[in-house]
């Protein structure tokens, strides 16, 4: 399957107003120091020594063809892929310092810091209510309950659409509020990093830029990482940008790799790769 | 992909006029044919049943199932004490099974090493293929023997003050050994459904859970619970039919008896022990249509479970496939 980009938007214009240039990257805090990632499925790479640093307060972009591992990457950084037998993983991924790989570190522990978005919506089969309020159990965050979902729902740009329907069930509300659920229940156990994994995919145009839009007015308070197809989100949302490719070994192997790492705007306007400037540009083929 | 030119296609068929083609008119026929035949079947069996067993109905009525006195040599019959059999051992077998059931399938899909999944769930699948007969043996030569001389008298000191843990029994054969044996019976049975019941929960919700920094448990209550709670309650009742309508197994190890008696570890009979046990040697018509009667309430008893079961499935609308392919395969091994 080819998944060409059929964009054609050479030079990407970005929405000026609403991005500041970037402090030097020394100036910036890191949330994740990730070094020399090799993750493999069966024992077949499908990423290999990715090293990247997140930084705090910022929305990271993650682009690339499919297949390229741009899922993968993300599921590491909050020990998603424990969940598949057939994975392992090498190099070290620090969180604020601390390698959440090793053995003694509960990967239970790691996810409640490090909240999820999923491609498909994936609301439980619960009230809207308790959709939230079941994260907020279980993280032990039970007073205020009311207020916090009500906040939740607030900040995820639904909770006009649905506080008259708490109690109805989850499984009513269209995709796109079905989503926007889903991110409230993500940010409602206030989790330090949201990682986003295609979370407009599913959406139309409307939804997408509500998304798009919290993010922006969320990002004070969270840091997040956002994979996309769609270069134009990218240039929307994010502040860096990072560009992974699938390298072709000798024997027909496939694995990903990351190209370029770099502010958004440097890499939609003088990217440093041939091949970055042949995706972003849509020649990729 | 390479191009390839577009064949030139013969014979394309107008859009209007819609036709039954042969075949499908033949799959039509064929189903209709099998479903209707077997609605026929039921009905003739209900219809042979009331017959033959009608002397004993124009005699007794509905009061029969509230006799409990069954009596060839005054020749007095009544049910109750067999229903009583009935309930009592397949509502403590369920009790026991289910929880275990349960508890296995959740070991099975979530919990245990994944190089131990395939075979343990073999092995389960394994002990519903031995023939009821064979557990049966099984029930008389080893289970009973060690349930009569070490798990009743423990029982019985321990919670004797309840009645039905009274004085343990002094052979092999016992209600509480029918009800270890049913246990046997429809555990792999609840366990198989239940399995594929967790299996079918969609891996994007399990995931959901677990990104909000879940537990395992957590992820499963929260869950795999609610997304299954249809299907578990309907595989319950199925394994509650199932232990209603066991003959074989329960008439080698329940030892007989016509008394009503609140303790386990007396003798009793069911309602299909009882049809088993005495059918060959019932000697006066109006005990034979007394047995027959027997079946008849057993029947009944049987239909309204699987008509609850299929209910309780519509209610919640989910694991339908799974449910239905068990109820299959019960309605096979019954
Ligand atoms: N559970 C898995 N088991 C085995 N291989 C996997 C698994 N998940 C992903 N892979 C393989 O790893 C590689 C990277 O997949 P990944 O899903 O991370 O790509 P992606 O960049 O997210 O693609 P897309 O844009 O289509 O979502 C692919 O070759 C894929 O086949
Ligand atoms: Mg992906």
């Amino acid at each position: 399957m080819s998944t060409t980009e059929s964009v054609t938007i050479a030079p990407m214009r970005i929405d000026a107003p609403q991005r500041q240039t970037l402090p030097p990257r020394e100036r910036l805090e890191q949330v994740f120091d990730i070094d020399e990632l090799t993750a493999r499925y069966g024992g077949r790479p499908a990423i290999k020594s990715v090293s990247l640093d997140i930084y705090k307060n910022l929305v990271t972009a993650i682009i690339g063809p499919s297949g390229c591992g741009k899922s993968t990457f993300v599921r590491c950084l909050n020990r998603m892929n424990d969940l598949i037998p057939s994975f392992s993983m090498e190099g070290s991924i620090r969180y604020h310092g601390q390698d959440i790989c090793a053995d003694d570190i509960d990967p239970v522990a790691v996810r409640r810091r490090i909240g999820m978005v999923f491609q498909r919506p994936n609301p439980f089969p619960k009230s809207i209510y308790d959709n939230i309020a079941f994260g907020l159990k279980v993280n032990g965050m039970k007073d205020n309950l009311d207020g916090r979902v009500e906040a939740a729902l607030t900040k995820a740009a639904l909770w006009d659409e649905v506080k008259d329907r708490l109690k109805e069930s989850a499984l009513g509300l269209s995709g796109g509020q079905q989503q926007r659920l889903c991110i409230a229940r993500a940010i409602a156990v206030e989790p330090d990093v949201v990682l986003l994994d295609e979370p407009a995919s599913s959406l139309d145009p409307i939804a997408t830029a509500s998304i798009e839009d919290l993010m922006h007015d969320l990002k004070q308070d969270y840091t997040f990482v956002i994979v996309t197809h769609n270069m134009q989100q990218a240039a929307r949302v994010a502040d860096m940008t990072a560009f992974f490719s699938i390298s072709r070994g000798a024997e027909g192997q496939r694995w990903g790799e990351l190209v370029e790492y770099d502010a958004t705007e440097k890499i939609f306007t003088q990217p440093g790769d041939k091949r970055t400037e042949d995706y972003v540009t849509g020649r990729f083929g | 992909m390479a191009s390839i030119d577009t064949p030139v296609r013969p014979g394309r068929r107008s859009f209007t006029g819609r036709r039954l083609r042969p075949a499908d008119a033949l799959l039509q026929g064929v189903a209709a044919i099998a479903a209707t035949s077997a609605a026929v079947l039921v009905g003739l069996i209900a219809y042979k049943l009331v017959r033959d067993a009608w002397p004993a109905i124009s005699r007794y009525g509905i009061a029969f199932v509230a006799h409990d006195i069954w009596d060839p040599v005054a020749n007095h019959y009544g049910a109750a004490s067999f229903l009583f059999g009935t309930v009592l051992t397949s509502v403590f077998a369920l009790a026991i099974a289910g929880p275990l059931a349960i508890a296995i399938a959740l070991y099975l899909t979530e919990l245990a090493p994944r190089a131990l999944r395939g075979p343990v769930t073999a092995l389960v699948e394994t002990l519903a293929a031995i023939p009821s007969v064979v557990i049966g043996l099984w029930g008389i030569l080893v289970l009973g023997p060690f349930l009569a001389h070490h798990v009743e008298p423990w029982l019985h000191s321990a919670l004797g003050f309840i009645p039905l843990f009274g004085s343990p029994s002094t052979g092999p054969q016992s209600i509480f050994t029918a009800i270890v044996v049913l246990t046997i019976m429809i555990l792999p049975i609840v366990a198989s459904i239940c399995r594929e019941l967790f299996l079918s929960v969609p891996r994007e919700l399990k995931e959901g859970a677990l990104a909000l920094g879940t537990t395992r448990w957590e992820m499963i209550r929260a869950v795999v619970f609610p997304y299954a709670r249809g299907g578990i309650a309907a595989a319950l009742i199925l394994g509650f039919g199932r232990a209603i309508g066991e003959a074989i197994a329960v008439t080698q190890v329940v030892g007989g008896g016509t008394i009503i008696q609140a303790n386990l570890f007396s003798g009793g009979d069911t309602l299909a022990s009882k049809i088993a046990a005495s059918y060959q040697g019932a000697d006066s018509n109006i005990q034979v249509a007394a047995l027959i009667y027997l079946g008849l309430i057993l029947l009944v008893f049987s239909l309204v479970v699987n008509l609850l079961a299929q209910w309780v499935v519509r209610q919640f609308g989910r694991g339908q496939g799974a449910v239905s392919r068990a109820s299959a395969r019960v309605g096979a091994t019954a």
